[in-house]
């Protein structure tokens, strides 16, 4: 079987990849944190968490604080487990070389 | 596709990981610092000690508020390390320290750990100190454990065996202080240049 399989399109992006590493080491991040780290824009970011929690990778809450509404991103237990695996196809990828 | 790209990936991941995570920016270096204080305080604490008239400690003398004393200067010493060097490397890292996740992560390492020390204070001043070192290991673990959730989490096996430690201590009271030591100060100083190797290199 070829190790191409675990590579997941889903995650083959930079914005992607670092949504989903944020929120493997945090219990939750909002969207101005995903911002501040990934230095996204707007639509850009939003178009990429969209897709994630289209894919169930990730979880979306929203909520106000006081009068502002914030949104929360987590991981699902299924990004979780795809996320790993895309990284393990990615070392694999690159000892092989 | 080229591995270049892969490798990048990797390194982004990693990047962003230790970024968005604080405990990782908490230089090892400040661990083997807490845990050199606590053995200095620790040995000024024996000496003490050993050296009073009675050879042992008792509540209400001077040499027991000494120790104390001690206690609270190595705790004060290890945290405002401990914010000194994290500032200087979250600053080389052009990481913000003070957000939402070091605040949750501070929040609940707090937790067990004020819980613990009133506790602490409690029974102190119910005379039952004999317990002390045994019970400040526990609640420092499960404060360790439970801050954990909210970093990469290798802080957690720290927590684990300073619990263990505090509960053999429980079992055999008489040896609290050198388990103490052990935890408070070997460890850190174990644990720290671990971490210093695995991150800061």
């Amino acid at each position: 079987m070829s190790i191409i399989t675990n590579i997941n399109k889903a995650f083959d992006h930079r914005i992607r990849l670092g949504i989903m590493s944020i929120l493997m080491v945090n219990e939750y991040a909002d969207f101005n944190m995903l911002k501040d780290l990934l230095g996204a824009t707007d639509g850009n970011l939003a178009s990429h968490t969209k897709a994630l929690e289209k894919a169930e990778y990730i979880k979306v809450e929203k909520q106000f604080i006081g009068r502002k509404p914030n949104t929360r991103y987590s991981t699902t237990a299924l990004g979780k487990a795809e996320f790993k695996k895309h990284i393990e196809a990615l070392e694999k990828l690159i000892n092989k070389q | 596709m080229e591995s270049k790209d892969y490798l990048k990936d990797i390194s982004d991941i990693k990047n962003m990981m230790n970024k968005s995570s604080r405990f990782i920016s908490l230089s090892g270096l400040s661990g083997i610092l807490a845990g050199v204080y606590a053995i200095i305080g620790a040995a000024i604490a024996y000496w003490l000690v050993t050296t009073s008239e009675r050879g042992y400690l008792i509540l209400d003398g001077t040499i027991f508020r000494i120790c104390v004393f001690i206690l609270l200067m190595v705790a004060l010493c290890s945290v405002v390390t401990g914010i000194i060097l994290t500032t200087k490397k979250a600053k080389k890292q052009g990481a913000k320290i003070w957000d939402a996740t070091s605040r949750r992560l501070v929040f609940n390492f707090l937790i067990p750990l004020v819980a613990g020390g009133l506790y602490i204070l409690i029974i102190l001043g119910q005379g039952k100190y004999g317990h002390t070192g045994g019970l400040m290991l526990i609640f420092y673990g499960l404060a360790l454990v439970n801050a954990s959730k909210y970093s990469i989490g290798d802080i957690k096996y720290l927590g684990f065996i300073q619990i263990i430690l505090g509960l053999i201590a429980g079992t055999f009271p008489g040896y609290g202080f050198w388990l103490w030591v052990l935890g408070f100060g070997i460890m850190h100083i174990f644990y720290g240049t671990w971490m210093h190797f695995k991150y800061d290199k």
